[in-house]
């Protein structure tokens, strides 16, 4: 009868416990904030006029080490440009199912195109939704952006974008896009 | 420890001892110190030297501190002298702060953009900034920039603040490829390399000054930002282009070539190849036939599978028996050819086989087998670059053969070198290399060969347009046994020489082995494994007869391989004898107007997806290996072996390990060779006011079939201009700038004029560019009477 005490003891750990705060989170029904630098799904982002800041440069697929990340790059066309300079992403896929979350490729990115969101949801019942396509990742389009492709601000180079001279699309901007699209809708 | 030059060994009265380091080394007169360094083991850093370039000492990298010198001195400027005591940065830290400063002031204004430049991986600016360099910048204020790129040409793209001011590619514009285009501009911070306003950088060796910027100053616009070294496979190829055989290194990534470049020979193309061969890649991936296609009895083309492609096209050879024809290209490797002409022989029982898919006569089918088959290295690169002299015959170097205009040029250069060249007119060209022109009128030149003072022991250079002119073959083989002088042909397309040595013409077997001669079917029935007299012992039909009887049914079926209907001497023709047979079988690797005519067309594999051999205009074997592994396409003697076996044949050659050893077991031939030909000299044409004889050829860059798809390559083609002489446009009433109509009973071609000094009565235009395709709208060669008149109808 030696051990008694030593039982009593750890019944009394277990007892204890049942009066501390519960750590359980009510998942999905309540969904808690992570904390503000944690590594979720990947966002592409534009430029304030709407611009792609991707340049198609592969710097993040070189920096994966899981190889999640495929990129082909495409040259850009003077008056239907996606992004400003003579580079664009045409093909911008990250594989879910690889990523590990490190965050290497968002620290290897020249321009800041590519950063992490807090979103983790990225669950899903097929291996080919998981790879996410580049209208999956890019930023939506706020207010004052347009949607590419369109030309740069007038007598704007690509610098100024870098060196964020541009506050938002320009009227001349707007009208060409609204042009386009009249265009397409007349054909 | 002694050093020696690559090849010879060391005179020792011609050699002095200096110390490097600390070692004493020995080393011939004049050796720089920077090379004397590489060859003991230090490399010290540099930028501007370059082994084929003259030393200029413009990028200050390589300093050195030699004793008795105020202060650290270049190394790839000064040759070592006796007694002298070299220290390097290994030994001195004079030396070392020295480089450590200079790489200080070249990287005050080199942008921070390695990590999305092309040469980044590769750059020795990237690699020294490692070994010589700081960890951090002490410039903290702002770099200079440029607005970038600069176009050079519409290929050669400048990012002028990357740029050292190395002058590298200003020099070897100047020095080796003659196109001073680009030139070091304005002075200090703001010196730059740059083009005159109204004239690109058009040269056809551009591309190199990409390959030895140690910067990523210069790109091209076909591969900048395409990808990364680390992201390539390279493999060493060689160019498929023209007869030079350049080695070349293929970079590819996700099965796609992305760039090419020049791969170091010393024999052939020295660190050089030129645009073509460096930027005409596109077509591999142009219209690519994939699947084999037959015509169905409602005459529909429809995709098949092999093995129901093979018997259908079995089946129409097996209808035409003994009535068909095999029209090859000159694009085909040696082994391919081989295939070819090993199943014209016992499948088909035809000699009705002809690779010459351009201007081509009996005269020179019989030089080529005389002359050239068989004769392996007759003359060399090291031959030409040693040579005193050299008469270029119907032959235009650098758009011909450019790899031969360079070696000719560093000979003439060297000053050591005549250069005769039977041609029109002077050329850029000839004017490069110092060449004298006997300005000779297409048809004259038998003529003018039997009455030149040409040297003894010359080297004479023969083009493949020879076979235009009735006479100048003979008069060439006759001129070079007169004079004790070495002969060489020089054909404008990778396989011909090849094609030749395999006896893929109607005269030839295998080896230079006449067809007619009871010895050599034996021989070649040997290694076949059939009796001699199952080898058809009569000389076939060539191009044109096979085309002919074709038009007047004597040929009801045509095997056409790996050649352009453009190419052909007579377009039009072709086209009607295609129409004209009853069953047509291509092989080729694009869709084109070709394969949409026949009955069967079964897709073959381009060069980078298979193993072969091309042989060079020296007679050098050029083999290479697959590059791209992960297709399925087969090569032309696979297809060939289906059919055989399916004919029943014993026919091997299914793999290309199988090729080269029936190749080699053939040896050389000792009989009795084909006659030389002796055609009298025909003489030119008799011309009146209102025309004029036609001159004409294909330049390097132009509208060719492998040329598709690099619009950025096409950019920098020679204008399109017409030349007359002033006698001749002053009787036409033309003048320089002139709209001039040029044409004959076909057609027309309307482009515009230039008057320079050349031979009267003979209108120069080029072959196939743009609006000026002789072959297709006129159907002539040269030597061909036209008619010219000022503007158009």
């Amino acid at each position: 009868m030696a051990e008694l005490p030593q039982m009593m003891r750890a019944f009394g750990v277990t007892f204890l416990s049942m009066f501390r705060k519960v750590t359980t989170e009510q998942y999905p029904e309540e969904k808690v904030p992570t904390q503000e630098r944690f590594h979720g799904k990947h966002q592409l982002n534009r430029h304030p006029d709407g611009l792609e800041k991707c340049v198609g440069c592969e710097l993040c697929a070189w920096a994966c080490p899981a190889d999640a990340i495929y990129v082909e790059g495409a040259s850009n066309e003077e008056g239907g440009r996606f992004s400003p300079g003579e580079r664009y992403g045409r093909v911008y896929q990250i594989n879910y199912l690889r990523c590990i979350g490190c965050g290497l490729c968002i620290e290897a990115c020249p321009t800041r195109a590519l950063t992490m969101t807090n979103e983790y949801e990225l669950a899903d019942n097929s291996r080919t939704k998981l790879i996410y396509e580049k209208e999956d990742l890019l930023a939506p389009i706020q207010p004052g952006m347009v949607q590419p492709p369109h030309s740069m601000i007038d007598d704007f180079v690509a610098q100024d974008y870098y060196d964020g001279k541009v506050k938002g699309a320009s009227a001349e901007q707007f009208a060409e896009v609204e042009l386009i699209k009249q265009k397409n809708q007349g054909m | 420890m002694t050093l020696t030059s690559d090849n010879k060994q060391t005179n020792i009265e011609n050699s002095i001892t200096a110390t490097i380091d600390g070692i004493q080394v020995q080393v011939p007169k004049g050796t720089l110190i920077i090379r004397a360094a590489e060859r003991m083991g230090t490399f010290v850093p540099r930028f501007c030297d370059h082994p084929a370039l003259a030393p200029v000492a413009a990028c200050r990298m390589c300093l050195v501190e030699i004793e008795g010198m105020p202060k650290p001195q270049p190394s790839c400027a000064i040759a070592l002298t006796e007694g002298m005591n070299v220290k390097t940065q290994m030994t001195s830290t004079v030396a070392q702060e020295a480089q450590a400063g200079v790489m200080e002031f070249l990287l005050i204004n080199h942008p921070l953009d390695c990590p999305v430049c092309d040469k980044g991986g590769e750059c020795p600016l990237q690699n020294q900034a490692m070994t010589a360099g700081r960890a951090e910048s002490r410039f903290d204020i702002e770099k200079r920039t440029f607005p970038k790129p600069i176009e050079l040409s519409t290929e050669i793209l400048l990012d002028r603040e990357r740029c050292v001011e190395c002058a590298r590619c200003t020099r070897f514009s100047e020095e080796i490829a003659g196109d001073p285009f680009i030139e070091l501009l304005e002075r200090g911070a703001k010196q730059q390399v740059g083009i005159a306003t109204d004239e690109p950088f058009n040269s056809y060796f551009s591309g190199n000054t990409v390959q030895i910027c140690p910067v990523g100053a210069l790109t091209s616009s076909s591969y900048r930002f395409r990808s990364r070294p680390f992201d390539l496979v390279s493999v060493p190829t060689t160019c498929e282009h023209c007869a030079s055989g350049c080695s070349l290194r293929t970079d590819y990534r996700r099965e796609t070539v992305m760039r090419r470049l020049a791969w170091e020979d010393p024999a052939v193309n020295e660190d050089w190849n030129c645009d073509k061969g460096r930027f005409a890649f596109a077509y591999l991936k142009e219209n690519r036939l994939t699947q084999p296609k037959v015509r169905t009895k409602n005459g529909n083309q429809v995709d098949a599978l092999w093995p129901d492609a093979i018997d259908f096209a079995v089946k129409g050879l097996l209808q035409a028996k003994g009535k068909v024809g095999v029209l090859l290209g000159g694009r085909l490797t040696m082994e391919d050819a081989y295939a070819y002409s090993k199943f014209a022989r016992l499948a088909l029982a035809t000699n009705d086989i002809d690779f010459r898919n351009r201007v081509n006569s009996e005269e020179e089918q019989d030089f080529l087998g005389s002359v050239v088959a068989g004769s392996g290295g007759s003359v060399t690169y090291a031959d030409l670059e040693k040579a005193q002299n050299v008469v270029l015959v119907n032959f235009e170097p650098e758009e011909e053969s450019p790899i031969i205009f360079l070696r000719l040029r560093k000979a003439a250069q060297k000053g050591n070198l005549k250069v005769t060249a039977i041609a029109p007119y002077l050329t850029r060209s000839l004017e490069k290399i110092n060449a004298e022109v006997v300005a000779t009128k297409p048809g004259d030149e038998a003529k003018v060969l039997r009455g030149l003072k040409i040297a003894q022991e010359s080297i004479i250079l023969v083009g493949e347009r020879a076979a235009a002119t009735p006479g100048t073959l003979s008069a060439v083989i006759e001129i070079a046994e007169k004079t004790n002088s070495k002969l060489s042909w020089i054909p404008r397309r990778a396989g011909e020489r090849g094609a030749v040595e395999i006896g893929a013409l109607p005269n030839l077997l295998p080896g230079g082995r006449p067809v007619t001669e009871v010895s050599a079917r034996n021989d070649v029935g040997a290694i076949w494994g059939v009796n001699g007299s199952e080898i058809p012992n009569k000389p076939g039909r060539n191009h044109s007869e096979i085309i002919h009887a074709a038009l007047n049914g004597e040929i009801k079926a045509l095997v056409i391989a790996g050649l352009d209907v453009m190419d052909a001497p007579d377009p039009q023709a072709l086209g009607q004898a295609i129409n004209a047979v009853d069953f047509v079988i291509t092989l080729g690797i694009q869709e084109n107007s070709l394969t949409r005519y026949a009955n069967v067309s079964l897709p073959v594999a381009p060069v980078t997806e298979k193993s072969g051999t091309f042989i060079n205009w020296e007679g050098r074997p050029r083999p290479f290996g697959r590059a791209i592994t992960s297709t399925n396409a087969l090569t032309d003697a696979r297809v060939l072996a289906m059919m055989a076996e399916s004919l029943g044949l014993d026919f091997g050659l299914q793999t290309i390990e199988e090729l080269r050893q029936e190749l080699s077991s053939f040896g050389s031939w000792n009989g009795k060779k084909l006659d030389k030909p002796s055609v009298a000299s025909g003489g030119a044409a008799n011309v009146s006011v209102g025309s004029a004889i036609l001159s004409t050829w294909n330049l390097l860059l132009d509208d060719g079939a492998l040329q598709k798809g690099e619009e950025h390559l096409a950019g920098t083609q020679r204008p399109v201009i017409a030349h007359l002489s002033e006698k001749t446009a002053a009787e036409n009433n033309l003048v320089t700038g002139d709209k001039v109509t040029i044409s004959n009973s076909r057609g027309s071609i309307i482009i515009k004029l230039e008057i320079i000094e050349m031979v009267n009565d003979v209108v120069w235009i080029p072959s196939n560019n743009h609006d000026s395709k002789v072959k297709s709208k006129l159907g002539a060669k040269e030597g061909d009477v036209v008619t010219i008149h000022k503007g158009s109808f």
